[in-house]
Order: structure tokens, then C-alpha cells, then sequence
């Protein structure tokens, strides 16, 4: 076991080492510079020379290998640098703009799964096939919804056909009521599929046949048999209902003018400020790694199936 | 000699009637199709001749507005109404197309040409090689799509080709993945063993047997890809990365109604039905491609 552990730590380092890596050679040796954005509008009046100065100070001319290790070295202590545009550290930024999206993200997550539980498992339950046909089709048309386009039309019916949700001056919670729904539609689309596809897949097994011959309902067979396995498999998409969740958010958040990571990022973006880019990448990458492996390390502990091993290898 | 004309005259007959088979079966094949994949088929098709030819579909220019016509509510003259600057919506829409479609079919392009090489190359090398492409290709699934496709635009600038590129990097590692999946379970099968030991040579062998029956389901990754091509084309537009304002891009086109939101809604509502569909329909086709490999 504790070489099964460290064998994967050791490669969730590499991946993150990598990503690290692949990040830089995109942002750091770019062609576009942030620095010449911001410095050489003639309106701030510097000479060349100061520009030179202000560049030398980022050490923005030194040879790549120099700023590769001098990045990575900040990085391993936690300073990202300093982001161009706003003219103070990384590090200070994010952590300003990170509650907000930590918030949108567990609601829009906590609505996405009660939205993916409900369409799977009332599916499961109806009796009528057009409305089970009607509820699995829900999955597929959420994927093919523009996730800005879903927040402008929520701004449009709610806000300004029906008045429901005010536009100027919300309140801390009913800002949250659009974005939160948004966010929880393209996340809930895979959950759902997943969760839709394993439990036809369980009912099929041969335990769910004797729960069924010994009279149990179809209710008391998808609660007490189905649900716990089916609902394990889903662990195995939280990596890519993550990127899901990130790729949400700043699309989410520019769209509703909330002030968070995904915000920062359009903005990084439009105005080519690579450490602030490249700092979102890589914290991105190392969320990625975290969550990957604790679903590994966990699925163990959750299924003891997966504990005793069978036939040979026993 | 009348042997032969009954004998000719009785093919010729059996081969009419082998017609009439082929295509009353052809007529029943074409019964079964469902109405969805249909309906499917037609938006594709239609949405394909709006980029080849959009003077068909409409008389206004795209570009030019027309003085005194600025928000004009959906009617009969306009059909989706018009903007700000007097242009007609359906004409933008129409004229837009293009630029989504190459967009996608350059993204999809380049993950399927790189992806499915690689892919290829890391299935039928193996070893070392194979290792180093499979954990390139985890490295790249950890960053999230967006956020890479956001690097690269960073890296080559603002415009519809380079998002085009950006979204399809971030399809490069599915593509690997699928295609070397693909390649390892065909070389395992009995026919390419005998090809081998019938003296077939390494490139010989991939091209004839492994790459043909290893391609069904790529193919049918490829068209699901492109429904989520066009989605993330009209995303990187929306936030303004794409082509530049004057261009009829979708996602910019419900970018620019955006400030139109409360008294002209079909600037916005409009554009992203089109999109909607064009998604699903993709997705729908792909689903079929994809039953078809099964």
C-alpha cells in the first residue's frame, strides 16, 4: 500500500512539475509583453531607458533557463510574482478575488448535484417512457447551452421581463441566485449522464433480480441497492467536472461583473498579464492532481469490494 | 443462341429486380432513419450552406447598416430584427457562420491530425515512447481546457484562427488517448498477428489494417468534438478573444446585443438559438456515428 502510495504521489508530482513547465514555456516566452503594454504608452511619458530599467527589473531580459529557475523557486515558496497590470503581488491578488469564486463554486456544485441526482433518478422512477425518454434528453440539451448565453437570457427573462431578481444593488445572496443556476446547468449535464448510465447499468446486475424476486419495489430497490453503487462511480469525473467548474466560472463571473478568480482571468487575458495566468494554471493544475488523488487514495476506503482481491492474486 | 437471350434476358430481369430491392430497401433504410437525426442532418446542412453561400439565404450586407432601421423589432422586412447600427440580424447570423464553422473544423482538424498521430504512433511503438506521450497527454488533461485554450491565445494573439488553434490543442490529449486505446485493442486481434506473420511490414500493416478499423469511433469523437468546437469558439468570441467587432461572429454577436439586453432581447436570444442547435445537432449526429462503431 505505501508503495502504491508513494509511486503516486511521486507521478502527481511529475504531472504538476510538467504543468508547471508547459505553462511557462506558453506564458513567460511569449512574444506579446505585458511589460511593453503597460510602459510604452507615450502618454506616460518614460524614455526608452526607463522602460530598459523597468524590464530590467523584472528581469524580463535575462536568458529563459535563468527565469525558468528563478520562477520555479519562487513558485515552490509561494510567490507567483507580480502581476504587471495591477502592479502588486499575485499571491495578494488571488487571495482577494478567491472567496468570491469559492463561494459561486460550491453553491453552482451543491445545485449541479441536487439538479444530476434529480433528472437520474426521477428517470429511473417514472413509469412513463416518454417522460423518461424527456428526462434523459435533459443531460444532452444542457451540454449544447453557451454557458454566457444561459447567464444573459437568466438576466433577461428574470431581471428584466419578470423583475424577480434586481439588477442594481442586489443583496450578497440574490446576486448569487443567477450565477449560482449558470454555473450549476453545464456541470449538472455530465453528473447526470454518468449517473443515468450507471444505474441502468446496476439495475442490470443479478442482486437487483433477487432484490426484485423477493418482492422489494422499484423505489426500495433504487434507494437501498442501486443508489450507493451507482453513485461511487461519479467520483471517477470529479477531475473534469473540475475543469468544468473553473472554465464556468470565468465565463459566469464575466458575465455577471462578480469580482473572482474567473473574473481576474479575463482580465489577466485581455491585457496579457502572464503571471497572473500562469499562477491560475498551475494552482489550477495542482486542484486537479489534489482531487485525482484523493479519489484514488479513497475509493479503496469507499468500496471495501475494492480492498479484497480475487481469483489469483489472492 | 436462345439459351444465352433467356440467360441474358433472365439476368437483366433478375437485375431490375435486384434494383427495385436495393431501392425500395434504400427507401425503407431512409424511412428508418429517426426524426431527430434528420432534423439533425438538415440544421448541419443548412448551417453549411449559410457558410458556402450566404447571398442564397439573404439580400442584406452583413456590414452595412441601413440609416433609420437601428432595433427594429423582428417583422416580415427583418426577419430577426436589427441592431444598434441598423443591420439586419439574420444577415449577420447567416454571414457568421463561416467564421464558426472553419473555426471548428480547423480545431477539430488539429486534434485530429496530432491527436490521432500521436495517438497512433504511442499505440503501435509502445515501450518507452508510448510512456513518454501517455504522460504528456495526462499533463496536458490536468489543466483545465479553458485555461490552456486562454494560454494560448495569450501566446498568439487575439483572432478566429488562433482561437481556432486554442480550442484545439485542448483536444489534442482525447484524440491521443482514443486513438492509442483504439490501436492497442485492434493490433491484439488474429488479423493483424497473421499480417504480420504473413510478412507485412511495420508501416505497412498500420496503414492497411491497424489505422482503418481503428478509425470508426475516432471518427465518431471527431463530430462530437465539433459540436463542442463551436461551442468554445463562440465562448473565446463572446469574451472578445476572437475575430474583432465588425466580424458577424456568433458569440460576439451575443457579446454586442449584451448592451442591448433590456429593450432589443433578439440581439442576444437569436444568435444563441442558432448555436444551441448547431450544438445539438452535432451531438446528435456523432450519437448516431458512434452507435454505428458499436
Amino acid at each position: 500500500m505505501s508503495a502504491y502510495l508513494l509511486n503516486r504521489v511521486g507521478q502527481a508530482l511529475f504531472v504538476l512539475w510538467a504543468a508547471f513547465t508547459i505553462s511557462f514555456v506558453l506564458l513567460q516566452a511569449m512574444p506579446g509583453d505585458a511589460i511593453l503594454i503597460k510602459f510604452q504608452n507615450p502618454d506616460l511619458g518614460l524614455t526608452a531607458q526607463q522602460v530598459a530599467e523597468i524590464r530590467a527589473s523584472y528581469a524580463a531580459d535575462s536568458p529563459v533557463f535563468v527565469q525558468y529557475a528563478h520562477t520555479i523557486g519562487k513558485f515552490l515558496t509561494g510567490n507567483f510574482g507580480y502581476s504587471v497590470q495591477a502592479g502588486v503581488p499575485v499571491s495578494s491578488l488571488l487571495a482577494a478575488h478567491l472567496p468570491a469564486t469559492l463561494k459561486l463554486a460550491t453553491l453552482g456544485f451543491l445545485l449541479a448535484s441536487v439538479l444530476a441526482i434529480l433528472i437520474a433518478f426521477l428517470s429511473s422512477l417514472t413509469p412513463f417512457a416518454s417522460l423518461r425518454g424527456a428526462l434523459q434528453s435533459v443531460p444532452s440539451l444542457f451540454i449544447s447551452i453557451p454557458t454566457f448565453w444561459l447567464g444573459i437570457m437568466l438576466i433577461q427573462i428574470f431581471s428584466f421581463r419578470l423583475k424577480l431578481v434586481p439588477v442594481i444593488n442586489p443583496g450578497p445572496w440574490q446576486e448569487l441566485i443567477l450565477p449560482v443556476i449558470t454555473l450549476a446547468v453545464p456541470i449538472s449535464a455530465p453528473l447526470a449522464q454518468v449517473l443515468v448510465r450507471h444505474i441502468d447499468d446496476v439495475m442490470t446486475r443479478p442482486f437487483v433480480g433477487v432484490a426484485r424476486a423477493k418482492g422489494a419495489n422499484r423505489q426500495w430497490i433504487l434507494w437501498r441497492h442501486v443508489a450507493k453503487n451507482a453513485l461511487l462511480p461519479t467520483l471517477t469525473i470529479a477531475g473534469v467536472l473540475f475543469g468544468e467548474l473553473i472554465a464556468g466560472a470565468v465565463v459566469t463571473e464575466t458575465v455577471f461583473g462578480l469580482n473572482g478568480i474567473g473574473g481576474l482571468t479575463e482580465r489577466a487575458v485581455g491585457s496579457q498579464d502572464a503571471a497572473v495566468l500562469q499562477a491560475i494554471v498551475v494552482l489550477s493544475a495542482l486542484a486537479f492532481v489534489i482531487i485525482n488523488l484523493i479519489v484514488d487514495l479513497l475509493f479503496p476506503v469507499l468500496d471495501p469490494r475494492l480492498r479484497t482481491k480475487i481469483g489469483a492474486a489472492a | 443462341m436462345t439459351t444465352f437471350d433467356t440467360l441474358h434476358e433472365e439476368t437483366a430481369a433478375d437485375a431490375r429486380r435486384q434494383r427495385q430491392g436495393q431501392r425500395s430497401r434504400a427507401a425503407s433504410t431512409l424511412r428508418r432513419v429517426p426524426p431527430g437525426l434528420a432534423l439533425s442532418w438538415l440544421i448541419l446542412a443548412t448551417v453549411f450552406l449559410w457558410a458556402v453561400a450566404p447571398s442564397l439565404f439573404t439580400g442584406y450586407d452583413p456590414l452595412e447598416g441601413v440609416g433609420g432601421a437601428q432595433l427594429k423589432r423582428p417583422t416580415a422586412e427583418h426577419l430577426l430584427g436589427t441592431d444598434a447600427l441598423g443591420r439586419d440580424l439574420y444577415a449577420r447570423i447567416i454571414h457568421g457562420a463561416v467564421h464558426s464553422l472553419t473555426g471548428a473544423f480547423v480545431a477539430v482538424g488539429l486534434g485530429l491530425i496530432v491527436g490521432t498521430g500521436l495517438g497512433v504512433v504511442a499505440g503501435s511503438v509502445r515501450r518507452r515512447f508510448d510512456d513518454a506521450i501517455m504522460r504528456l497527454v495526462d499533463v496536458f488533461l490536468s489543466i483545465p481546457p479553458l485555461l490552456l485554450s486562454l494560454s494560448i491565445i495569450i501566446l498568439l494573439g487575439f483572432g478566429t484562427v488562433n482561437a481556432a488553434i486554442a480550442v484545439g490543442v485542448t483536444s489534442v490529449a482525447g484524440f491521443a488517448r482514443l486513438a492509442r486505446a483504439e490501436v492497442v485493442r485492434v493490433r491484439r486481434s488474429d488479423y493483424v498477428e497473421a499480417a504480420f506473420g504473413s510478412g507485412g511490414t511495420f508501416v505497412s500493416v498500420l496503414w492497411r489494417h491497424i489505422l482503418p478499423n481503428s478509425l470508426t469511433s475516432v471518427l465518431a469523437f471527431a463530430s462530437l468534438q465539433f459540436g463542442s468546437a463551436v461551442l468554445q469558439i463562440s465562448t473565446l468570441g463572446f469574451l472578445g478573444y476572437g475575430a474583432p467587432p465588425p466580424t458577424p461572429e456568433w458569440g460576439l454577436l451575443i457579446a454586442e446585443g449584451r448592451n442591448y439586453i433590456s429593450t432589443a432581447w433578439w440581439l442576444t436570444t437569436a444568435p444563441g438559438v442558432v448555436v444551441v442547435l448547431v450544438v445539438l445537432a452535432a451531438n446528435r449526429v456523432s450519437q448516431s456515428f458512434g452507435r454505428a462503431a458499436a
